[in-house]
């Protein structure tokens, strides 16, 4: 069987797998880190989005095997050591971001990305269409949408220039 | 999903063999396609071939021609200067593909492997008459696309850079199944020196990407929405489903090009 050899929210850790053997299965069944969650298991729904080289990826939609190497982060990853939630987890709390909780953490590693990837700034319209790849059954979105923007001058250190309303 | 085995060859030539040797061996790019359908079982291959350290992933440009290395992903291309400067349209187009997580995943060389009939990137790959590099031939967008699913690509033959001519005019408009975020009708509209005007539709065709040679003619003579507002595309030979009739995608196709030659 195939070994595989990654970093998970900084620990190292090798496991022998079965090719067929999918990240999202190596997270919950192999290293017990189940709050990575499957919503959907077609590609569709996001619950399952992990960072894998700093890139928001859906894990069910990837072989554990072809993250050799690489460095994954989970939703376990983003807290400080001391609990000190990550701001995008403090926000979600703050703006009432969730209701069931099961699409959560995949929007928070989404969001995550999303605030990274636009240091410039993020308008109510990108951070809507950011999230094109997560579905909410709960939210309708909305204060999922507050909290990413609310997140933003945190991560960042400066006020957001295009303020979402 | 059934187990393969699995390799991961460090060149070209040893992704070849390792392909060839076995009938039932398959390529694995960004895995946005293929996976889903191992999870289908709809495919049963004995050994996985993964295409990720064979090099083929970067941009190349120069003043006539943009060459991108099969294993780039969408995103690299919607956010590549280059791509953007050269040939606006495609990296409008890569941003419009899916959502931000398949784009960190999928591949160019693997959709034009696919040529799922929805796909996007086959109308752009048409309309600026691009060239497909393989591991042992060149074929021209012309001769590349022969049907929905369907190239020119030989049992184990890899795609290794798709080279596009320098764009005078490129733009993609596409009206987008909201639940799988694949073309319902999508439209490129292209000038380059080589092949002037060119229209490539997506996602109409019960053949797959196909060229609307009667805008084509309109709009070499005059490169206006006007030019087209006339032209009635028949229903013929479109697709029909739970998501649009062969009518609606015909009238999509009119509004989709007009959009596109307006913006371009
Ligand atoms: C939720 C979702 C939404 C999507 N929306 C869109 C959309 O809007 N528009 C769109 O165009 N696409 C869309 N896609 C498809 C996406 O673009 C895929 O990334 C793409 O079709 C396949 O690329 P891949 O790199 O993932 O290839 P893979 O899935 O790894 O491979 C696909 C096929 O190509 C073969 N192959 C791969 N690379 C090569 C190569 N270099 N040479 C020869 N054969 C090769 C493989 O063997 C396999 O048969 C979507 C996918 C998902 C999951
Ligand atoms: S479980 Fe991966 S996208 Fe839904
Ligand atoms: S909070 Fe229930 S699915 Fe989003």
């Amino acid at each position: 069987m195939p070994q595989v050899s990654l970093t998970v929210n900084g620990r190292s850790h090798t496991a022998e797998i079965e090719g067929r053997t999918l990240l999202v299965e190596l997270l919950r069944e192999n290293m017990g880190l189940t709050g990575t969650h499957v919503g959907c298991d077609t590609s569709q729904c996001g619950a399952c989005v992990v960072h894998v080289d700093g890139e928001s990826v859906k894990s069910c939609t990837m072989l554990a095997i072809q993250a050799n190497g690489a460095a994954v982060t989970t939703i376990e990853g983003i807290a400080e050591s001391d609990g000190t939630l990550h701001p995008m987890q403090a926000m979600f709390r703050e703006h009432h971001a969730l209701q069931c909780g099961f699409c959560t953490p995949g929007m928070v590693m989404s969001a995550i990305d999303l605030v990274q990837m636009h240091p410039e700034g993020l308008t109510e319209d990108q951070i809507r269409h950011g999230l094109e790849g997560n579905l909410c059954r709960c939210t309708g979105y909305h204060n999922i949408v507050k909290a990413i923007a609310a997140a933003w001058p945190i991560m960042h250190g400066k006020e957001l220039p295009l303020a979402a309303e | 999903m059934y187990d393969f085995n699995y390799t991961k060859p460090s060149s070209i030539p040893e992704a070849v063999q390792a392909l060839g040797a076995d009938m039932e061996a398959k390529a694995l790019a960004g895995g946005q396609t293929f996976i889903p359908v191992l999870k289908q079982r709809l495919n049963k291959p004995t050994v996985i071939v993964d295409l990720s350290e064979l090099g083929l992933r970067g941009i190349a440009a120069d003043d006539k021609t943009v060459t991108i290395g099969a294993m780039t992903t969408h995103h690299q291309i919607e956010s590549s200067p280059d791509v953007q400067r050269l040939v606006p349209g495609l990296a409008k187009m890569a941003a419009l593909i899916g959502d931000t997580q398949v784009r960190h995943r999928g591949t160019m060389g693997g959709s034009l492997a696919n040529n799922d009939p929805s796909a996007c990137y086959p109308a752009a790959v048409l309309a600026l008459g691009a060239t497909i590099h393989t591991d042992h031939r060149s074929i021209a967008a012309d001769d590349y696309f022969q049907g929905m699913f369907t190239t020119a690509l030989e049992p184990g033959e890899l795609i290794t850079a798709i080279e596009f001519p320098v764009a005078e005019k490129s733009n993609y408009e596409k009206f987008r199944n909201p639940a799988s975020r694949y073309a319902m009708v999508g439209v490129f509209v292209a000038k380059t020196a080589a092949h002037g005007v060119r229209v490539a539709i997506t996602g109409a065709g019960q053949g797959g990407v196909f060229r609307h040679t009667a805008m084509e003619e309109a709009l070499a003579k005059d490169f206006s929405p006007e030019a087209i507002t006339g032209i009635i595309t028949p229903a013929d030979g479109l697709n029909g489903d739970i998501h649009a009739s062969p009518e609606y995608r015909a009238h999509l196709i009119g509004v989709m090009a007009r959009r596109a030659v307006a913006a371009a």
